[in-house]
């Protein structure tokens, strides 16, 4: 019988302390464990990008990671972004252009991109490709989701940064 | 999808990691960044016994240069450290220009250098630079440690001469010689994506202009890094025209046996791989030809 583990991490801010066992992925570990839904399952094989977070502030599929090696870790989930009433940039940016459909992969996409607009908002039209290039969207043909980043990049830069 | 159980260990120091291997041999696995390993795990691919976990090594993450200029790198080092290095893009500017082909930003994040080599794949990039570049890989065990020439750290398909208590705890990349050009070339499905066929060049030219040395080192053709040393030799003593570059190009094919997949038939491999051969030596004679580029 493999012992549980006690970890020890912060969330989006607040510190949580579980007893899990080791194989416990860490993304079923903020879903199930936390109750953190807005953390997408899809692939578990680091293909798709659904499960991203960020991890100590770099972008990392939260499916190939174990929930014990976050122990002692900061994470932060697209929980941390806006609210309903008072969405991140980034998001009203992805509903003003229409940069969802199903919105399966959204949160994740949201995780990959923000760590880059954080860094700059002054993107070359490589620089919005490539923020795409590790999730897949099977609804909207990525253009509506490069011109979302565009558009967040500029309420950003203009000190929209809520 | 759920891994199966598992023991798992933390240790915080090389030796503590090394006694833990001697331990559990073959029941132990090293999980290193785990974008490798966690995939298999989760499809039961892999089930290890006992996971000995290296994230704790801070030791073990470094990038520094000898005196000779030799350049170390540690095997825990991430993968988007070695990117954003300027002392690699100085040394092995062809690992600086390979790294954004390695995987996505979310796995290089997460992935490490050591564990890229260690896992032996035949698509990785990292592996046939390293032979391309006459890298050699330090393995340490409790019964000491010993340095492996790149070339011969490869058995076969995720398979190396790494023992099951023996760990890959750094990497050495010799100095580039003066007049040396270098490229990696490949071509897949997403920019991201396990590339079709891939192949480095590393052309060293002489005085006169001559290639001096030159080196093919191909992925996705076979069971681990493949070496076209024929086509290779075919370049020494001449100047690299378009006439010369293409007769090495058409001439790799000879050397390679790729198989065929979902995703490339034999003859579409070997299509690439002559094409991908020809632009790899153009780039690499080009660079190598103009002062100062080497360490551009």
């Amino acid at each position: 019988m493999i012992k549980a583990m006690d970890i020890t991490v912060t969330v989006n801010g607040e510190v949580f302390q579980k007893t899990i066992e080791p194989r416990l992925l860490l993304s079923d570990f903020i879903r199930h464990e936390l109750n953190l839904s807005g953390t997408h399952v899809g692939c578990e094989h680091g293909v798709c990008g659904a499960c991203t977070i960020l991890f100590d502030g770099m972008p990392t599929r939260s499916c190939l990671m174990f929930a014990v090696q976050a122990d002692g870790h900061e994470i932060r989930t697209v929980e941390d972004l806006g609210t309903m009433e008072d969405l991140h940039p980034l998001q009203e940016a992805f509903q003003e252009t229409h940069a969802l459909q199903c919105g399966f992969c959204t949160s994740g996409f949201l995780m990959s991109i923000l760590p880059i607009l954080e860094e700059s908002t002054d993107l070359s039209e490589e620089d919005l490709k490539r923020a795409m290039e590790g999730n897949l969207c099977r609804c909207t043909g990525y253009q509506n989701i490069r011109d979302a980043v565009q558009l967040a990049a500029e309420k950003m830069s203009s000190g929209g940064e809520s | 999808m759920k891994p199966a159980p598992f023991e798992y260990i933390a240790p915080t120091t090389v030796e503590e990691a090394l006694g833990h291997l001697t331990e559990y041999g073959y029941d132990a696995k090293v999980l290193a960044g785990g974008q490798s390993l966690i995939p298999m795990m989760n499809f039961r691919l892999a089930q290890p016994a006992v996971l000995v976990d290296l994230n704790k090594l801070a030791e073990l993450s470094f990038i520094r240069s000898e005196k000779d200029g030799e350049l170390r790198i540690g095997a825990m080092t991430r993968h988007f450290q070695v990117e954003r290095d300027d002392l690699v893009a100085e040394h092995a500017p062809l690992i600086h220009e390979a790294m954004p082909k390695i995987a996505t930003p979310q796995i290089r994040s997460r992935g490490t250098f050591g564990g890229s080599i260690a896992h032996a794949d035949p698509a990785a990039e990292l592996t046939t630079i390293c032979v391309a570049l006459d890298g050699r890989f330090r393995c340490q065990s409790v019964r000491g440690e010993r340095w492996v020439p790149a070339k011969d750290f490869f058995l076969g398909m995720f398979t190396s001469v790494l023992e099951p208590d023996e760990m890959l705890v750094e990497i050495a990349i010799p100095p580039m010689a003066p007049r040396t050009g270098w490229a990696l070339e490949e071509e897949a499905r997403r920019v991201h994506d396990f590339a079709l066929v891939g192949v480095g060049a590393v052309v060293t030219l002489d005085e006169q202009g001559c290639c001096e040395r030159a080196r093919l080192v191909f992925l996705s053709v076979g069971d681990g890094p493949v070496e076209a040393v024929k086509a290779a030799e075919m370049l020494i003593g001449k100047e690299g025209t378009p006439e010369i570059i293409r007769a090495a190009a058409e001439a790799v094919t000879e050397e390679l046996d790729p198989s065929a997949d979902i995703h490339a038939s034999v003859k579409y491999r070997l299509h690439l791989a002559r094409v991908l051969a020809r632009r790899a030596l153009e780039k690499a004679f080009a660079r190598a030809a103009i002062p100062g580029t080497q360490a551009a």
